[in-house]
């Protein structure tokens, strides 16, 4: 079954051509990839899906719903979370706190309630702050819930951030590049957490650079190059394909 | 901050307005808005100065003009007018420089709330400190030339010669800034700062003087304006502020950053604001300017002459 | 849970404190500006968490400020006799709204009831901050300053130019508002005390509400759009909305706090709309913390009280100015801050650390 499906979208940045009439669909339950060199379009794909921009030409279908004209808060309350390839973690906060805001789109609290202090919010900030714990544990960092989000480590923050998008209980997440600033140890570790999540039912649509990675946890590949897509196919088959090796993974690995 | 609106002495649009209309006070509205939009205009540029260089919107900026029109009918007491006003000019430079060193050159990379603060605060202490220095009254600088009812006959339209001298020295000091930052290479250092500050740190341009720099050029340029407009409008310790929101509505309408759009803006602005008598009550002329922001604002926030794609660029 | 509360109890033990040193010092007379102080107070905890929670400065909230004192001035003033015989006016009389007292000279006044005034007061000022919210609040750094700036000025020329509102002179003779029965804001001295208390009341009922809405949800999200503005669209805030509702909040409390102090001072006046007063209160915001409800209190009471007291003089607005420039200059995050003490803490900490080592 078909989660998501982008037609035909074009984005122009300028006399640039970001992103060159692509279509591709991402089948519920799986793990799919978007590679390709730098500049190729990779996150202004994501960032058409996710709402933070408009496509020229195209429609993005999720669940068989246009999104291309809904703002981003609204495409999160649909289901779909993302992550940024820089990492865009709340300051001042706990990691356990910037968890806790993943939880926004399923509860409901509003001004007054929240001003009144009405006992239902009691029930539901319990309810926020269980399930998020739940998800540090799925993690592993249950340690790190009370230190202040932006002075932990690099890998730590990405976990957290990998946590905040889970806690929207998304049924596609989007990663931006989640293994860049990682060591190999922790770009194996975050190969591990990114199968259990697709193990959880949830269908991850993932941009990165580090080959093996996505070689290792993806179903499906697209590769890019110049905003254009150029192959759309099983690892495998990605690994033999001509014009990619050409253009993207270089002669000497011909 | 009383907001004192700005006083016709001369040729009051109010006052024609109760004999009607016809094309002889149509041409003095349109001659009291070139007037007036002269020097909103090179408020304007003097807020494009330090925004090009700095990223800074100078809330302090009208405070310059107040303090050069000050300082010059101080001065004038003891010497001709030419020097009175080179000296106004002169020590508000000073002024502006010292501003710069002691409350912005130090800073690292300070957020835009907290200049937007610093400088609000820099232009309450300017104007409290000039009521206690020049007192509450209302002064002027004379006439250059002339009194305040002689005219020059254009073609059947009677003009103050003042205006003359307010649009001719505004024009001259648009053309000397225009060629200084062209053809000058001080100028043009200025220029590639503003472009890219760390580069031209790299070409060994000592970037920390061009903003000092700019501060005191915009803080001159504001003190001409206030020497030159003072026999018409008069000068207060609080007659900075407005000028200062009509300058930046003009520089807004002309889009941040473009000094020559801003001639055109303080043009229609002043235009504007000089009809706007015709249908609206005087007092709340000053409004209109300030609803003209707003609109712009809203609306267009690269002004009607810039371009959206380059304003959305611009970190703010 | 409950410990953000006892802050509240100690507050409130503070203000009796400083109602019984008055009372035994003899000097019950300041209890008038600290009652003035006490609806300062309420624009200015609003206005906190609108700079310091939500992250939106506003230099135009003197203008809320007035536009609810002055349409509560004006509907509780404005004579009704000469038009008691037109439809609408008989209608609204109806609904015992009308109130009629008598004037000066013997004769007899109907106006509107403080209550019902308050009301559309308040509604009006949030309807119009909704409407300017809206465009407002799109725009960032400087055009957010400005527009929140040129919002304000336009009040005032307003207010200043309008005959109707009294011009240069503004309203005076509003009368008093039984909020309660037994319970009147007036500036009468036979009520002062108990004036002291109900506005003081306000404050910390005021605090409390805004208090739980920190520590709620919404307190959360808010905090997040101030953080990372993009992130928190992504996880599902509608960012531009609770700004939005952030703003309206704000508008109402300064709104209220002006309907109140104008029935308190019995008037007001065109100075109260100024921009100078937006700027001052975002000087108070500024030191304060800006996000620290607490330090806003504190600060906006000792800096109205002292203001109102006059104990800055000529320089009162030269005063405001300074602050301003000397904390953002070398606090910016305030002097009253967590952050400030722990980081003392930390000092002596790793100072009696390294004594341990060696």
């Amino acid at each position: 079954m078909t989660l998501l499906s982008i037609k035909g979208i074009n984005k122009h940045f300028g006399g640039l051509h970001a992103v060159n009439n692509v279509s591709f669909d991402v089948t519920k339950g799986t793990v799919k990839a978007l590679i390709g060199p730098n500049g190729a379009g990779k996150t202004t794909l994501f960032n058409l899906i996710s709402g933070f921009l408009q496509a020229d030409t195209g429609a993005v279908i999720y669940k068989d719903r246009e999104i291309q004209r809904l703002r981003p808060y609204q495409i999160a309350a649909h289901g779909v979370a993302r992550t940024f390839q820089h990492i865009r973690l709340f300051p001042k906060m706990t990691a356990l706190e910037n968890i806790m805001i993943g939880r926004h789109t399923h509860s409901r609290a509003g001004f007054i309630a929240g001003m009144l202090n009405l006992p239902f919010t009691w029930k539901e900030e319990k309810e926020i702050k269980e399930k998020s714990l739940e998800i540090m544990d799925f993690l592993g960092i249950t340690g790190l819930a009370d230190a202040e989000a932006t002075s932990m480590a690099y890998g730590q923050q990405r976990i957290v951030e990998l946590g905040r998008a889970l806690a929207c209980e998304p049924e596609l997440l989007l990663l931006d590049e989640p293994a860049a600033g990682l060591n190999m140890r922790e770009t194996n570790e975050m190969g591990r957490l990114i199968s259990r999540i697709r193990d959880k039912g949830i269908t991850v649509l993932i941009v990165e650079h580090d080959m093996s990675l996505v070689m290792n946890i993806s179903d499906e590949i697209i590769v890019l190059s110049y905003g254009e897509k150029i192959a759309d196919d099983r690892p495998i088959a990605i690994q033999k394909n001509q014009e990619v090796i050409k253009v993207y993974l270089g002669e000497e690995n011909a | 901050m009383q907001f004192g609106s700005i006083r016709y002495n001369t040729d009051t649009p109010e006052l024609l307005f109760r004999y009607g209309m016809n094309w002889e006070f149509f041409f003095q509205y349109i001659i009291a808005g070139i007037t007036y939009g002269t020097i909103y205009a090179v408020v304007a540029i003097g807020f494009n100065i330090i925004y090009n260089a700095t990223g800074i919107i100078n809330f302090a900026q009208g405070e310059f003009v107040m303090i050069g029109g000050m300082t010059a009918v101080t001065f004038s007491h003891f010497m001709p007018l030419p020097f009175a006003i080179a000296s106004a000019v002169l020590v508000t430079m000073i002024t502006g420089g010292v501003i710069e060193i002691l409350f912005i050159r130090w800073l690292y990379k300070p957020s835009v709330i907290r200049m937007i603060i610093i400088t609000i605060g820099l232009s309450i202490l300017i104007r409290e400190m000039s009521m206690h220095i020049w007192g509450e009254s209302v002064r002027a600088l004379p006439y250059f030339t002339g009194t305040s009812v002689s005219s020059i006959n254009l073609g059947g339209v009677y003009i103050s010669p003042q205006v003359v001298w307010v649009v001719g020295i505004s024009a001259i000091a648009v053309v000397c800034l225009n060629f200084f930052f062209s053809y000058t290479l001080l100028g043009r250092q200025m220029r590639a700062c503003s472009a890219n500050r760390d580069a031209a740190r790299l070409c060994g341009i000592n970037a920390g003087n061009m903003v000092t720099l700019s501060f005191m050029l915009s803080a001159a340029i504001g003190a001409l304006a206030g020497c030159v407009v003072s026999p018409i409008t008069y000068v207060q310790y609080d007659s900075g502020t407005p000028l200062a929101i009509k300058g930046f509505t003009v520089a807004i309408l002309g889009g941040l950053g473009n000094s020559m759009a801003a001639v055109g803006a303080g043009m229609i602005l002043g235009v504007l604001e000089s009809f706007s008598i015709w249908i609206m009550p005087a007092a709340y002329k000053d409004a209109i300017s300030i609803t003209i922001l707003l609109l712009i604002l809203f609306l267009r926030p690269s002004g009607i002459f810039g371009s959206a794609e380059v304003s959305r660029l611009k970190e703010f | 849970m409950r410990a953000k509360y006892l802050q509240l109890f100690v507050f409130a033990g503070l203000l009796v404190v400083i109602q019984l040193i008055t009372m035994f010092t003899g000097s019950v007379y300041h209890l008038t500006q600290l009652t003035m102080t006490a609806y300062y107070s309420l624009l200015i905890i609003g206005l906190c968490m609108l700079i310091g929670y939500a992250g939106q400065i506003s230099l135009g909230h003197a203008g809320f400020f007035a536009i609810g004192g002055y349409i509560s001035a004006f509907l509780t003033t404005y004579d009704l006799t000469p038009h008691q015989e037109k439809v609408i006016i008989s209608l609204i009389k109806k609904t015992g709204i009308l109130v009629s007292r008598p004037d000066l000279y013997g004769g007899s006044l109907i106006n509107l009831h403080p209550w019902a005034a308050c009301m559309i007061a308040i509604l009006t000022t949030i309807a119009i901050a909704y409407i300017i919210g809206g465009p407002v609040l799109k725009l960032k750094g400087h055009y957010l300053a400005m527009a929140t700036l040129g919002f304000g000025i336009i009040v005032y020329r307003i207010v200043i130019g309008t005959e109707l509102l009294g011009a240069a002179d503004g309203i005076s003779g509003v009368p008093g508002f039984s909020l309660l029965p037994g319970v009147v804001i007036s500036g009468s001295s036979a009520f002062r005390v108990k004036n002291y208390y109900t506005s003081w009341g306000l404050v910390i009922a005021a605090m409390a509400l805004l208090i739980n809405l920190i520590h709620s949800r919404i307190g959360r999200a808010l905090s997040s759009i101030h953080g990372a503005e993009d992130a928190a669209d992504a996880m599902g805030i509608p960012t531009a909305e609770y700004k939005l509702k952030t703003f309206v909040l704000s508008a109402a409390l300064a709104s209220l706090a002006g309907v109140l102090l104008t029935h308190y001072n019995g008037g007001i006046g065109p100075s109260e709309a100024s921009v100078m007063k937006s700027v001052r209160y975002v000087a108070i915001v500024a030191i304060g913390g800006m996000a620290n409800l607490w330090g806003a209190l504190f600060m906006s009471l000792l800096l109205n009280y002292l203001s109102l007291r006059g104990y800055f003089g000529t320089f009162d607005d030269a005063v405001f100015g300074a602050i301003l420039i000397i904390i953002m200059l070398f606090a910016p995050d305030g002097l009253l801050r967590k952050k400030t003490i722990s980081d003392i803490k930390r000092l002596f900490a790793r100072n009696t650390a390294e004594k341990e080592m060696l």
